[in-house]
């Protein structure tokens, strides 16, 4: 497999790109800029997606009264729920209840400080961008946490749990699925491995595309495994007992993930900013916004998972077939390097597609008495 | 190395999303697991009953609207059929036939919701749930031209129907009946084999034949179970001896079969509406009844298959302008006695699903 002649070695780490105007502290600056404002802007335009888009599923017309389309119903909602009473529990542990939205929010934003905008255009270039991005987003989890122990109502702490659990288990897919797009890469830089796609690895990598895709769905608790907002069970889940900005930094989070997620598939597996004739971030914002479409689609089809079918479906399923993949990718890059990349798409097409088949025929997720 | 743990009660309504109205379960939980199950009701109780005694034999009618307020023709049928047998009036031929028409279809319209719910319960994010709501609407788009209500209807009499339909019925009603059953089959493309609703649903929350007959349990929770019993064949009222049609029923009597026998008994009402649409005889939709009806003095029960059971109503008359009681079977009750039996062992997710499966309405278990 060709990949990207020289990149390995050649390449070393560099605080700045080359061509950055300024110093270290306007290109920070600048970039903590464009990141909040994209953020923020691209989740309003998520929620307004979702919302829209949800609505045409269900045969309906979804917010269309605010602005245009009901553009700016994202802006309505944030205004009311500033204007919210901040409500605390008397049981509640407040320095706890008060820190977790912060704990759960901030690790979300920091992952998108390795996500390249376009060539060189990030916030810094880390050469272990991976195993930045894998670490710093469990730390969400701990705000989670901390939410649905400090609000001492029983809904939320179940909910807690199952996040933890939850989180416990996806990780390792998670952190399987992407050692594969690492190996044909031959870098952990987000930039580097932008660079390496000539062919978007969601064709030389799909089984770790659905894998990852499946473990980060369930990771950020996007349906089918919104376990622990399940408004049909838990009500509510961790963020039952939050009102006003507080809860809105929790719906913040819930969405900076989705948009992180769908920041490193694209990065990941559709070539990121690449792409011909448009601009690179014109590129970029494009496919994230394509896989947050796949998201709220699932979401607006699918029932909801058990807590044990959850559970099941990452070390059953997910867990077997990550590690199957990391071997055949290594094996593939191991033992035929100067194959051409396009022979390799059928390939391994063939393989997600006989694996899944295989995994499927011979495990089932559902029935059974629980076993206390 | 064993750890110390305890279970802990968790209130499960009565304000909560899945508990279909006014509902409490007070579940002792053992970590996700339910060790032990409560169900607490009365929070809607509004005396029906005994509201009943106070109101002559016709103002009834408008309460027993509000019983199973999903399914209130059915609730009129049943009364009005207890009241008629009591002071043995018979209704033309032509409101019979009518009021089988609108029985099957407030049928649909019950279980459209009892699946939609329930798949809502299983986590669905509402799209099957407003998918149903589409149809439903067309039904009451029908009954509201019957009656000018769109949820309690309160359009049957004793003795026949206060007016016959209108014109624009009949064609409004064959179009529906020529829809339909491609919703239906849209309905099964979306839910029959989505391998998340099978795994929730299949062998959860299982209802054991012998267990569904000591409780009572009626409609498509006792079908579920294997147990072919349907008032509509076993006694035969308004005429459905007269009209073919198959009594769906499960084998495993989980949450899936009581999902299943829903949509398939949706078809076979359609069935029954087209047959008697073809043989609806014309003339008079209400036979010679006082205005106040004095039953002589005993009593009647009248039970009809409303959509979630065996619906009935017990009278018992002193001769006088009311009676002088009135009690209802009412199938989500009884129904919902098998709920702790059903639950315990399972977790809190099933719990939400296999309550949900029951298909209960609070206004007819609270009365």
């Amino acid at each position: 497999m060709v990949l990207n002649p020289g990149l390995g070695m050649e390449y070393h780490w560099q605080a700045l790109p080359p061509d950055w105007p300024g110093n270290f502290w306007w290109h920070w600056l600048a970039f903590s800029v464009i990141i909040l404002a994209f953020v923020l802007g691209l989740v309003m335009g998520f929620i307004w997606l979702e919302r829209r888009g949800i609505g045409r599923f269900q045969i309906r017309l979804g917010p269309n009264r605010t602005g245009p389309f009901g553009l700016l119903q994202p802006i309505a909602d944030a205004v009311k729920v500033l204007l919210k009473e901040n409500i605390v529990p008397a049981a509640a542990d407040k320095i706890v209840h008060w820190l977790a939205p912060l704990v759960a929010f901030v690790p979300t934003l920091m992952i998108f400080a390795v996500v390249p905008f376009q060539d060189g255009a990030l916030l810094a270039d880390l050469n272990v961008g991976v195993l930045y991005i894998v670490a710093i987003s469990s730390i969400s989890t701990v705000g989670i946490f901390m939410a649905g122990w400090s609000s001492s109502n029983k809904y939320s702490l179940l909910a807690a749990m199952r996040d933890v659990a939850t989180v416990v288990s996806y990780e390792i897919p998670v952190v399987l699925s992407l050692a594969g797009v690492v190996l044909l890469a031959g870098s952990l830089s987000l930039n580097q491995i932008v660079m390496a796609q000539d062919i978007p690895f969601i064709l030389l990598q799909p089984l770790a595309f659905l894998l990852f895709f499946i473990a980060a769905s369930a990771e950020i608790n996007r349906t089918p495994f919104d376990l622990l907002e399940a408004d049909s069970e838990l009500v509510a889940g961790f963020h039952i007992e939050y009102s006003g900005m507080k809860f809105a930094l929790f719906y913040l989070t819930e969405y900076a993930e989705a948009l992180a997620v769908s920041a490193i598939i694209a990065t990941l597996f559709l070539g990121g900013w690449r792409g011909p004739v448009l601009p690179p971030w014109l590129w970029f914002v494009g496919k994230v916004v394509a896989v947050f479409s796949v998201m709220f689609w699932i979401r607006s089809t699918l029932p909801r998972v058990r807590i044990d079918q959850l559970m099941a479906l990452a070390w059953k399923f997910l867990l077997p077939l990550a590690l199957i993949n990391l071997v055949v990718t290594a094996v593939q890059v191991l033992a035929w390097p100067e194959a051409s990349l396009w022979a390799m798409v059928p390939v391994n097409v063939a393989i997600m597609a006989a694996l899944v088949v295989t995994w499927s025929r011979l495990l089932k997720l559902g029935g059974g008495r629980v076993e206390v | 190395m064993a750890l110390k743990t305890e279970s802990f009660a968790l209130n499960i309504g009565p304000l909560h999303p899945s508990t279909h109205g006014v509902f409490r379960m007070r579940a002792v939980l053992d970590g996700e697991v339910i060790a032990n199950m409560e169900p607490v009701f009365g929070y809607l109780h509004r005396g029906i009953e005994k509201l009943a005694e106070e109101r002559t034999y016709t103002g009834v009618i408008p309460l027993t609207d509000r019983l199973d307020y999903l399914a209130s023709m059915s609730n009129n049928l049943a009364y009005v059929l207890a009241v008629e047998k009591l002071a043995e009036i018979s209704a033309p031929e032509r409101a019979t036939y009518l009021r089988v028409i609108l029985a099957e279809l407030q049928r649909i319209a019950s279980h459209l919701i009892a699946v939609g719910a329930f798949v809502n319960d299983c986590g669905a994010f509402f799209t099957p749930f407003l998918y149903m709501f589409r149809e439903r609407e067309k039904i009451l788009d029908l009954f509201e031209m019957l009656s000018g209500q769109r949820l309690l209807y309160n359009y049957m009499r004793i003795g026949g129907f206060n007016q016959d339909i209108p014109d624009e019925f009949l064609p409004a009603l064959q179009k529906f009946v020529s829809q339909m059953p491609g919703f239906i089959d849209e309905y099964d493309r979306l839910l029959a084999e989505n391998e998340i609703l099978l795994a929730r649903t299949k062998g959860v929350g299982i209802l054991p034949q012998d267990l569904a007959v000591n409780i009572s349990a009626s409609g498509p929770v006792l079908r579920a179970s294997g147990v072919k019993w349907d008032i509509r064949k076993a006694d035969p009222y308004c005429g459905y001896d007269r009209f073919e049609f198959d009594i769906p029923t499960g084998t495993a009597g989980d949450c899936y079969d009581r999902y299943r026998v829903r949509i398939e008994e949706m078809r076979q009402s359609l069935r029954i509406i087209e047959q008697a649409m073809k043989q609806l005889p014309s003339g008079a939709v209400k036979s010679t009844v006082p205005y106040l009806v004095r039953p002589p003095a005993g009593e009647a029960y009248a039970h009809i298959e409303a959509p979630k059971g065996e619906l009935g109503f017990y009278l018992v008359s002193d001769n006088s302008i009311a009676p002088y009681r009135c009690h209802i079977r009412a199938p989500s009750l009884i129904n919902l006695t098998a709920l702790r039996d059903m639950t315990v062992g399972w977790k809190v997710a099933d719990l939400i699903v296999i309550f949900g499966s029951i298909d209960i309405t609070m206004g007819e278990v609270d009365r």
